[in-house]
């Protein structure tokens, strides 16, 4: 369940009181609260879900997660067996 | 200004449509539509009498004009080749009755005319019969009008005999039309749902959900804003263009509608009972319909076009018809998106970007936003 | 679409699938909670691409699945007053209640209206006055502090044509309820992850311990849902019965403290229905007494309503991931998504839609 998808935030404003911005999916824009994600500010990517914000995308962990399995990847091909490990420790 | 041989009424002024979504020249203002003693429709407009020829000379007649129809007879007489026709009806009913790209008037041209080039004919008259609801705005009925005379134009189509009735407030969705049409058949192919074989190749001309999401940008309650207009467009050229350079090598057409490139598809597997096999990235979605699909949880595969035209070709010809279909200024977005396959007859699947195929079924009614 | 496209790359899901080959040494039996990890898993194929020692069971994280028969007779029973302006997300309109749904009672002539937002909602209440506006309010932990703000909004505002039919449901005691069970194979666990970004991972930590079961914060595209498996899979060879976060983009420890502070204040836990399993104390949402003026339920006489589920549906052992969909004697035969008997034929992202939509079918059908 919860379909949430991260959008672009292109604008921040409040509607009826409420924080509100509208984010970009590839050309189509969707209004949503902020309320949640005060934090957010324009250029971030923000998950939204049913209307609402709810996570702003933490693009280092982003871009840790594909390097890891690019890596991983390309030591594949070049037929390499020592390979990176994930991280299996518990976060504290 | 189109000539006609109904006068215009004294005192009558020129009518200005405002505030409605479709494009307006100069010389459309002076249609003589009464305006001063009602703005809506009337029952009487659709009770036979002096109303009804009103409406009907000073909105149908005006922007319809044409030989058969000026005649004002019963039924239009028509001089036809010998040969075989394609017969096709088709009724519109859809909400909002305008919307980016175009309204329902363009969809009764345009979805029987591309129902009458599927077997390769070339459209050549259509009747339109109107269900208005009383109290419709007459300047609403009259953009849908225009709409109809322009897109009859740009598919050199003659509207030779219509229809009109007027029910009561709340019985009617402000509009609904129907259309039916006649096309000559000039070539010597058998094009038809039946003639898939496994082996051939399944092109399709262009992006695919851009109708869907345009109406759903319309609904209230779903809060998004795209730049995506409905697709609606008459294709009788562009099937011309493709079979001039295939001839026998096409197999079949059909345009998808209702229920996506899926309903349509799964209609072809069932008719020749084959299979049909997708490859999930070769199919053309515009960006902004692909965040709107998953911004909504929708599938492109099932969400409506208008002026998309299927054609499934030998493989020998493939690459020839999709070099014709991106020649042409409604194909430049053209694919070949699957394959026709003798397994798994009557069914329809597509290959994911894992190398795993999944089931495409026959839609189960309108696909519905979801948040789970 | 950025944060999204790059995490359904192939290329990086075969050396996640390479990398759980070379890992795997035994079965391994994994349960995702989550209706849209389901809905990606069967989309992509992933479970036709794992070694045949990983089984995946789908759980009961299908807010609309699990939805209590008696709780969608009523919204049919309240849409069908006049009135009432009925809203709702799409996913419910379909779910079949006692006698009808959502749809038929639209088509009937009921006002019912999809929404996207609940704050969608509470718009309609304010441009519609004189209209009874009600928002069928379901959802797990991520959706209940989208409810919660409409509600709290409209209270703000003094409307007094607005209100709530409350059906939230908890992951945590779906979870308890799924490993305390004596018959349970489950060895861990993909958590939802947006359920997760909101209400955070810290709860299900003692829950780990208590039962000696990993379970692994888990995202939605391929690359995530494969992230999850194979960490499962590490900690199930290696026994650690941790709460790991595969999902870092999104989900915090603490999950979104905004979130859970309008959801405590306008929310209380309470004993919910899950559809198809019974009963599960403290597993659902309700209003607070200070927001009991706008529980829909409060608001519309709906007591003497008696649910009736039919009797060939097994819709509550899938959930449980006690069968699969092929093993239900309806499947495929009397119940299809053309005429669903359950919940799970009708959600998207139900288990037997799920089977469904797959290869499986086909082969049952034939036999």
């Amino acid at each position: 369940m919860c379909l949430a998808i991260p959008g672009r935030l292109l604008e921040i404003m409040k509607e009826n009181g409420l924080l509100m911005g509208r984010l970009d999916y590839s050309g189509t824009t969707h209004t949503a609260c902020l309320e949640y994600v005060p934090e957010a500010q324009v250029g971030q990517y923000v998950v939204v879900h049913a209307g609402f914000g709810i996570s702003v995308i933490d693009e280092d962990e982003a871009a840790k997660t594909l390097a890891i399995w690019q890596e991983y990847s390309e030591s594949l091909e070049r037929g390499e067996l020592d390979t990176p490990q994930t991280d299996a420790e518990p976060e504290q | 200004m189109p000539v006609t041989d109904t006068e215009v009424l004294p005192g009558v002024e020129p009518d200005v449509t405002e505030g409605v979504n479709t494009a307006m020249k100069p010389e459309d203002i002076s249609c003589p539509l009464p305006i001063g003693e009602h703005d809506t429709v009337q029952l009487s407009h659709g009770s036979g009498g002096r109303m009804t020829q009103d409406l009907v000379s000073r909105l149908f007649l005006w922007a319809f004009d044409n030989h058969h129809l000026n005649r004002r007879d019963d039924a239009a007489l028509l001089d036809v080749a010998r040969g075989k026709l394609a017969f096709s009806t088709d009724t519109f009913v859809v909400d909002p009755i305008f919307f980016p790209g175009g309204s329902i008037g363009d969809l009764a041209v345009n979805g029987t005319v591309n129902d009458l080039c599927c077997h390769g004919g070339i459209p050549r008259y259509l009747s339109a019969g109107f269900v208005l609801e009383e109290g419709l705005l007459l300047t609403e009925l009259k953009s849908v009008v225009v709409a109809m005379k322009r897109a009859a134009e740009a598919a050199r189509v003659s509207i030779v005999c219509g229809d009109t009735k007027v029910v009561n407030r709340g019985k009617g969705d402000k509009i609904f039309v129907n259309t039916s049409g006649l096309a000559t058949i000039e070539h010597p192919y058998r094009i038809g749902a039946d003639q898939l074989r496994p082996g051939d190749r399944i092109l399709i001309n262009g992006t695919i959900g851009d109708h869907g999401v345009a109406i759903l940008s319309c609904r209230q309650g779903l809060s998004f804003q795209t730049p995506i207009e409905s697709d609606t467009a008459p294709l009788c050229d562009l099937v011309q263009a493709v079979l001039s350079q295939v001839g026998e090598g096409l197999h079949a057409m059909r345009d998808a509608t209702r229920g996506g490139v899926a309903a349509t598809l799964n209609e072809l597997a069932a008719s020749s009972d084959v299979g049909i096999q997708l490859q999930s990235d070769a199919l053309p979605v515009a960006p902004a319909v692909r965040g709107a699909c998953e911004l909504l949880g929708l599938d492109p595969l099932y969400v409506a076009n208008e002026g998309k035209m299927l054609f499934v070709v030998t493989p020998e010809v493939a690459a020839i018809a999709l070099n014709a279909l991106r020649a042409h200024p409604q194909g430049v977005n053209a694919a070949i998106i699957g394959e026709v396959v003798a397994e798994s007859s009557g069914m329809v699947s597509v290959r994911m970007p894992l190398g795993t195929s999944r089931i495409v079924d026959m839609p189960v009614g309108e696909q519905l936003p979801r948040i789970c | 679409m950025k944060y999204l496209e790059e995490f359904r790359d192939p290329e990086l899901a075969q050396s996640i699938l390479n990398r759980i080959q070379k890992t795997v040494t035994r079965p391994w039996t994994i349960m995702e909670v989550c209706g849209g990890q389901t809905h990606s898993i069967v989309r992509n194929g992933i479970d036709q691409l794992l070694p045949e020692q990983v089984e995946l069971i789908h759980g009961p994280g299908c807010p609309v699945c699990v939805t209590g028969l008696e709780t969608i007779d009523r919204a049919i029973h309240i849409a069908g007053q006049s009135n009432v302006m009925f809203t709702s997300f799409g996913d419910m309109l379909r779910v079949p209640g006692s006698e009808s749904d959502l749809f038929r009672t639209r088509s009937s002539g009921a006002d019912v209206r999809i929404v996207y937002s609940p704050l969608d909602a509470v718009q309609l209440a304010r441009e519609n006055p004189d209209r009874q506006v009600v928002f069928f309010a379901v959802g797990f932990e991520t959706t209940a502090p989208n409810a919660a703000m409409a509600v709290w909004k409209a209270k703000q505002e003094g409307l007094h044509n607005f209100s709530l039919l409350v059906s939230h449901v908890l992951v945590p005691p779906a979870i308890e309820a799924l490993v305390s069970d004596e018959d349970n194979r489950i060895q861990a666990f993909l958590l939802a992850g947006h359920v997760c970004a909101v209400a955070g991972f810290q709860e299900y930590e003692a829950l780990a311990e208590r039962y000696e079961v990993p379970m692994v914060v888990t995202g939605f595209e391929p690359v995530d849902i494969l992230e999850g498996i194979l960490e499962a899979g590490i900690l199930i060879e290696s026994g650690a019965a941790a709460v790991t976060n595969r999902y870092a983009r999104v989900v915090r420890r603490e999950g979104n403290p905004r979130a859970r502070q309008l959801l405590a204040e306008v929310f209380e836990v309470c004993d919910r229905q899950w559809r198809g399993i019974g009963v599960i104390p403290q597993s659902g949402y309700r209003l607070r007494p200070e927001f009991r003026s706008y529980d829909a339920e409060q608001l519309f006489a709906v007591d003497t309503l008696t649910a009736r589920e039919s009797s060939l549906c097994i819709s509550g052992q899938i959930l449980q991931g006690k069968k699969k969909p092929p093993e239900c004697p309806a499947f495929g035969r009397e119940c299809t998504p053309q005429k669903p008997l359950g919940a799970t034929m009708v959600s998207s992202e139900g288990a037997c839609t799920a089977y469904y939509a797959g290869h499986r079918y086909r082969s049952i059908a034939r036999s």
